[in-house]
């Protein structure tokens, strides 16, 4: 029973990972309804540039901040030079645009960065926290970043002006547009908004795969899991989603024989999947109507 | 949570291309059949493999254009059953001294089953979702193919090596020119039968669900048979393609057949043209060669530099080679006028 | 009087077929005009059209500016509030927020919570049921919820697309009431597509008959109801 206890509690603790990029999965669906597959990599790219500033000698709160504010202009570029041509095309048509993208991304980094793997460091420290051998203070500290996030985007949704026309657009575009709402723009603003909750997900996410440039490979397909296990329409459902997935992970792990690291991920996103044949909408998702 | 369910009318999410757009012309048929025959006759044995591979991959691609152009499921796991066809073809080669061209239906026949197995859970997942299960099984097959239990036969980690075929009845034809030839002729076949399906009532059904899968059911297409259907011929199609692969390699090794393959496939989909037969060839001389051609040109940036070509083709041709080959046709019709 | 709204040559296109062939009206400032026609015949192409929501030709003015090569939100901007056919409610927003963003585009804080209250004067329905979510509304409610959406931005020309649509009759009357009121007290000039000529021509100043993409009949609702061809066409006498 302990080792389950246990196996939970670190399930949580590297699920803080996966929910904090589910959190910007959703933040991308509800601006364009489909998934970006470089959103990895933005992510790590982001990463990389608040290293190379903390090379530079800027202190990691201050690198911390101006990498924010360079991935929400760098999402809004890539939408506005990139994604909105294909606006007209086909859905399958971004989609490879989205890989383009990802191949670009990852073999720049490559070149700028090389490969090998560096130390990232974090603001909270890695000791055992509150004494526990299975959440260090960096688990906790991000466990805390993806809640505070959390409540921070459900404020901005609820509250404010902005996020109300974001949402209207996101929901019923024309009417939006009969509003007047830009809706291209609501587009481009939610791309910023989940590139810079992207950058946050990297940065927390580094110092414990350490970072390289393709940290973020499983790390996005247990967060798009998890997102969807979620409800895609959830911000709630994604950091819940993203807990669950890290526990799925651990306990597949360790108790289903013969199941080592590499089968972790088509265990756990079967898991998922068995999930949603029950419940299409995921967890926490708004149950979708078709109409003919 | 709320109590309001969204209700929307769902626009396809693949794009309808009507039946007769499908396929080409007989005249451009004649043609592209000349250049696929003459061709090998002029060149050197390593480029008549990559021929026979620009076939093969066209198969996948193929396949999967079937599927997803077809019958509108979204499929990021073709790798998956192109490595099942291959491992099958290789063990009945090496294991139980099958003859090569014996094993390529069979590969089939046991892909097909295993596509129709898979598209039972796959029935209620769709776009977004079917895509992460596809996924999941692409992800999950090499390291499937790497269990010490299956080691027996699969050879495990190195995999298995195969023995290439010599032309029949002693033909004075190279190796690589003969499986060329063998492969044109297994690839035209498909190709005719999958035209022939695409027409046929299954393929209506295989369209009437692509565009608006309730209103096929109403109609009362039994919709859970044909799109099992759908991913059973796309699977096994995609499985000769493996079979083929692994006698034209010469080897099958599991991190041969990884989730970067499955987006090869489908990249190959969009830009020949997803619903478009006639391009599966395009997008896979696409994927062999585009790479290559990225990497000559920057060694270094090889990655970022395939990703601004594939980004210049969509944003060209954001329909694929379909797009251009119906600009094609409408400058020839304004030919003939004058 | 001058004109608000000033439509020339207007051709719409659905991809390859035209839908309008030419139309030509015009709309004086505080009418109450109806568009009346069968299904299909174009009527709410043109509003939409007007707001820049289908492929058009032709030239149209609104207040002296011309509207060409302006996006949908720009025009809506200008002070034209479209209520379109099925209402286009946000079903899975409250029915406060949909209120709220019929004001998105203004500025002036303190004002639009006071419209918000005039809305719930208007329609005291809508003040019951302020957090409930739009789509839990009756087709009634969501229509007055959908007249009072576009009340809020302030709108100098209202475009109401067939609001009679699926409404039970009594319904019916007291919204083309309210609308009445609207357009005398608020002088907000409006423009009603119906296929409920009766109604539509009892309360409006102005009517034009189009068919199939082309403008029929035009005169004062007077003239129009009056008129036998429309009288066996569209009131069933």
């Amino acid at each position: 029973m302990e080792l389950f206890t246990n196996q939970i509690l670190a399930g949580i603790a590297t699920g803080a990972i996966y929910a904090c990029m589910a959190l910007a999965v959703v933040m991308i669906y509800q601006a364009i309804d489909h998934l970006n597959f470089a959103q990895g990599e933005m992510a790590m790219f982001s990463t990389f540039i608040s290293w190379q500033l903390m090379q530079w000698g800027i202190p990691y709160w201050g690198a911390f901040v101006l990498t924010l504010a360079f991935s929400f202009a760098g999402g809004i570029a890539i939408e506005r030079l990139l994604f909105k041509p294909l606006a007209k095309a086909p859905i399958l048509t971004n989609v490879a645009g989205f890989i383009a993208l990802f191949a670009i991304i990852n073999s720049v980094a490559g070149l700028i960065w090389d490969f090998t793997i560096k130390q990232y460091p974090t603001p909270f420290g890695s000791h055992p926290f509150l004494g526990s051998q299975l959440i260090s203070t960096h688990q906790a500290g991000m466990i805390g970043v993806t809640i505070l996030l959390l409540i921070a985007l459900y404020f901005f949704f609820q509250f404010t002006r902005m996020g109300l026309a974001m949402r209207a657009a996101a929901s019923l575009p024309e009417s939006a547009r009969l509003v007047g709402i830009n809706t291209s723009w609501m587009i481009a603003l939610g791309w910023g908004m989940a590139a810079a909750i992207g950058s946050i997900a990297g940065m927390m996410i580094a110092p414990v795969v350490f970072l390289e440039p393709n940290m973020m490979g499983g790390v996005l397909i247990y967060g798009f899991a998890a997102a969807v296990l979620g409800g895609l329409t959830s911000p709630f459902g994604a950091v819940i989603g993203g807990f669950l997935v890290g526990i799925f992970e651990n306990l597949a792990g360790t108790y289903i024989p013969g199941v080592g690291n590499e089968l972790k991920l088509p265990i756990a996103l079967a898991l998922i999947i068995t999930v949603l044949v029950v419940k299409p909408a995921g967890l926490f998702g708004r149950p979708i109507v078709k109409r003919v | 949570m709320s109590a309001v369910q969204e209700v929307i009318t769902e626009a396809p999410a693949v794009e309808a291309v009507p039946k007769r757009a499908m396929t080409l012309g007989y005249g451009a048929s004649l043609i592209m059949l000349a250049l696929l025959i003459g061709a090998p006759l002029f060149v050197k044995n390593f480029i008549i493999f990559q021929l026979t591979m620009l076939l093969i991959y066209g198969l996948a691609v193929l396949a999967l254009n079937i599927l997803t152009g077809g019958s509108g499921q979204f499929s990021l796991g073709q790798s998956a059953f192109y490595a099942v066809g291959a491992y099958s073809s290789a063990i009945l080669m090496e294991h139980a001294g099958m003859n090569y061209a014996l094993t390529l239906p069979i590969s089939g026949v046991i892909c097909f089953g295993f596509g129709f197995l898979f598209g039972q859970p796959a029935l209620r997942l769709s776009g977004v979702y079917l895509a992460l299960a596809t996924f999941a099984l692409a992800t999950a097959m090499p390291q499937l193919l790497k269990l010490g239990y299956f080691e027996e036969w699969t050879g495990g980690v190195q995999g298995l090596v195969v023995t290439k075929p010599d032309a029949p009845f002693g033909l004075p034809i190279s190796q690589d020119m003969w499986l060329y030839y063998f492969t044109l002729a297994v690839t035209i076949a498909i190709y005719i039968f999958s035209v022939n399906l695409l027409k046929s009532r299954s393929g209506r059904a295989f369209m009437a669900i692509r565009d608006n899968e309730i209103a096929a059911s109403a109609m009362g297409i039994d919709v859970a048979l044909y799109k099992t259907l759908a991913f059973g011929v796309s699977a096994g199609i995609t499985g000769v393609a493996g079979g083929l692969g692994a006698i034209a390699v010469q080897f099958v090794a599991p991190d041969g057949y990884t989730i970067t393959l499955a987006i090869s496939l489908f990249l190959g989909m969009v830009v020949g043209g997803v619903g478009w037969l006639p391009g599966s060839i395009v997008g896979s001389a696409f994927i062999i060669f585009v790479p290559n051609i990225a990497e000559g040109i920057s060694k270094g940036l090889s990655g970022a530099v395939f990703g601004v070509l594939l980004f210049l083709v969509i944003f060209l041709v954001p329909h694929g080679a379909r797009q251009v080959a119906i600009v094609a046709q409408q400058m020839l019709g304004k030919l003939k006028k004058n | 009087m001058t004109a608000m709204l000033n439509v020339k040559d207007l051709r719409a296109y659905y991809g390859q077929v035209q839908a309008l062939h030419g139309l030509n009206f015009d709309l004086d400032e505080g009418s109450m005009t109806t568009l009346l026609g069968a299904n299909g015949a174009g009527k709410t192409t043109t509003l939409r059209a007007i707001c820049n929501m289908v492929r058009s030709t032709g030239a149209i003015e609104f207040e002296g500016a011309p509207l060409a090569g302006r996006s949908t939100e720009n025009i809506v901007r200008l002070g034209i509030a479209h209520v379109p056919q099925g209402r286009g409610t946000f079903t899975t927003l409250t029915v406060e927020e949909n209120l709220q963003l019929g004001a998105i585009t203004r500025t002036d804080k303190k004002n639009i919570v006071s419209d918000i209250e005039r809305m719930y004067d208007h329609f005291p329905v809508l003040k019951q049921r302020y957090a409930q979510q739009a789509g839990t509304l009756s087709g009634g409610e969501q229509q007055m919820l959908a007249v009072a959406r576009a009340l809020m931005l302030r709108p100098r020309l209202m475009l109401l697309d067939e609001p009679s649509f699926g409404l039970a009759p009594l319904i019916v009357r007291d919204l083309f009431k309210i609308l009445g009121k609207i357009n005398r007290e608020d002088k907000v000039t409006i423009l009603v597509v119906e296929q409920n000529a009766q109604l539509a021509l009892e309360l409006a100043d102005r009517a034009y008959v189009i068919e199939t993409g082309r403008i029929v009949m035009s005169g004062s609702a007077a003239e129009i109801a009056d008129n036998e061809d429309v009288r066996k066409s569209y009131l069933g006498y």
